[in-house]
């Protein structure tokens, strides 16, 4: 055994890519691999999936993704550690072994992670304080309710001999503290050295955004072979330094800037960075180039850990309609700022519409409805997308069919159509004392 | 003598969100630039570039050895990504609307 932990980051999101980690799995002599796919949303309509089908709920890559590495990774040793699971990480677990039955896997060991869904213990009066209400001020259904588990949750699994590791709302950076805890063998209440865990943790958590993804802007960070970019591999010793690189052969970089801009990705307060093992001290870490694409960290540390756990509590948002029309050259701005007068006002004195609605002309300023910030610019190809967000079908569809109705009757040369409505959920944060959220292992075979 | 450089020529950002709170952290290509940057990028600079997009609070958080700063927006995403209208829910394409605001170096 040496003294070095290779850890490589498989995904950072739901829906990332799946031959970095094949790319990893296969030469990146790894003793872990990590998959991170859980986000608010995905997590919601794992719950609505689960609901329509009990077998439901889970990553639908996680067949896809095992598939592809976990051959590799068990014949090599390396042992896989990911949320896919979701809302539902008992069905993943029972998939697992459905794809190593296929694979000819035999003799697998699927730790799954229980406990983070408590949906049950949410009641009505359940306070919401960051939105400085309760559950049942928010007059919608609930769909879901899961804590952010740690470290803690996840070492059972590891002391088994899984091979794979499966969770649901397993918090992104304490996938990687738990296997650095089982590693090294850091106890619970050495904050110092799991803010260093949790250090690596959040520069892992998200995949190719520390070598190069999410990074290039040509002429002022050019970023080589970015079609091809490859995912990021964690170096880690027993003290919590880490070095962060990638596969020499993979497109992509990690440098100083790559390294930085992940440091404080989603950070608020540097020195508190709060997660379910650690308030993570990021403050005075140092960030050092040892070259061909290899950076160091050091000098992370911890305080206390939080008393309670975060939960992200969802409910039925209702539904997300969105129509959009294209105007092109000279005076294409007025043209779709006619068109969007148009729809809104048949919008509210036709179908009675009294929600909310946004209308972004694309292409100037669109992202940004507030329309005073920055330098002013105006292209002469303009999209009209009109949104709103409804309880009721019949409105949402009358969003649609109000814009789709400009090509006849609206402004001159709308072209383009597209109409789309999307159900939509929203969240809220609860937090629950530690003992009312006990975890436990479900132990499979293959 | 002094000129005017949009932050893009001199530095470089990533935008993330968690609810309704939007940061940017903002680091400097050329140490040099370091103070120069934390003295005209302030909270109350950045607020005024973004406008009406922030309901809430601008608040900085400084790592002086990384010559980086983190800018804390709150009530900054027209709600957050579950209940915003916007197409981009998340903000992450803020960073380059912090890059676009001007500054003055030697």
């Amino acid at each position: 055994m040496t003294s070095t932990f290779r850890i490589g980051g498989g995904a950072g999101f739901s829906a990332d890519r799946l031959d970095p980690a094949v790319d990893l799995a296969r030469d990146g002599a790894l003793d872990a691999l990590v998959f991170e796919c859980v986000g608010e949303r995905t997590l919601a309509f794992g719950h609505r999936d689960r609901r329509a089908d009990p077998a439901k709920g889970y990553n639908s890559l996680l067949e896809t993704r095992l598939r592809a590495v976990w051959p590799l990774t068990a014949a090599s040793g390396c042992r896989i550690v990911t949320n896919m699971g979701a809302a539902n990480p008992v069905a993943a677990g029972r998939a697992a072994q459905g794809v190593a039955r296929n694979a000819g896997l035999d003799g697998q060991i699927v730790a799954v992670v229980l406990g983070d869904d408590v949906t049950d213990r949410i009641t009505p009066d359940t306070p919401l304080p960051h939105s400085g209400c309760t559950v049942g001020d928010i007059d919608r259904t609930l769909i879901g309710a899961n804590a952010y588990i740690g470290a803690d949750a996840i070492l059972p699994a590891l002391e088994t001999d899984a091979s794979l590791v499966i969770g649901g709302r397993l918090a992104d950076p304490s996938m990687f503290l738990a296997l650095l805890r089982h590693r090294f063998g850091w106890s619970a209440d050495d904050w110092p050295l799991l803010g260093a865990g949790i250090l690596t943790g959040h520069l892992m958590e998200c995949g190719a955004q520390i070598t190069g993804g999410y990074f290039a802007d040509p002429g002022h960070k050019d970023v080589p072979d970015l079609a091809f970019v490859g995912y990021p591999i964690a170096e880690v010793t027993a003290d919590g330094t880490v070095t962060i690189t990638k596969l020499p052969q993979a497109g992509g970089m990690v440098t100083m800037a790559t390294v930085k801009e992940q440091l404080l990705y989603e950070v608020h307060d540097p020195a508190r960075y709060l997660t379910p093992d650690v308030t993570a001290d990021f403050s005075a870490v140092q960030v050092i180039d040892q070259g061909a694409d290899r950076v160091g960290l050091r000098d992370a540390s911890g305080t206390a850990r939080p008393e309670t756990l975060k939960v992200t509590v969802a409910f039925d948002g209702g539904l997300l309609a969105e129509g959009e029309i294209s105007y092109a050259g000279r005076g294409a701005v007025d043209r779709a700022r006619l068109a969007a007068e148009i729809t809104e006002t048949r919008l509210r004195r036709v179908h009675g519409v009294t929600e909310d609605l946004r209308c972004d002309l694309i292409g100037v300023r669109s992202l940004h409805a507030h329309a005073d910030y920055g330098s002013e610019r105006a292209d002469t190809d303009v999209r009209l997308r009109v949104a709103g967000r409804f309880r009721d079908r019949e409105r949402a569809e009358a969003v649609l069919w109000e814009v789709e109705s400009l090509l006849c009757a609206g402004p001159a040369g709308g072209g383009g159509f597209r109409g789309r409505i999307t159900p939509s959920i929203v969240t809220h944060d609860a937090f629950l004392p530690r003992a009312d959220v006990p975890t436990r292992v479900e132990v499979l075979r293959t | 003598m002094s000129r005017t450089v949009q932050l893009r020529e001199i530095a470089h950002a990533r935008a993330g969100d968690k609810g309704d709170t939007s940061n940017i952290s903002l680091w400097v290509n050329d140490p040099a630039d370091f103070e120069t940057v934390r003295q005209q990028i302030t909270a109350e600079a950045l607020k005024q570039h973004f406008g009406s997009q922030v309901d809430g609070t601008v608040t900085r958080h400084e790592m002086p050895h990384l010559h980086g700063l983190n800018f804390i927006l709150t009530s900054a995403l027209d709600g957050g990504v579950n209940g915003s209208l916007n197409l981009d829910g998340h903000g992450k394409s803020w960073s380059f609307i912090l890059l676009d605001m001007p500054v003055e170096i030697d």
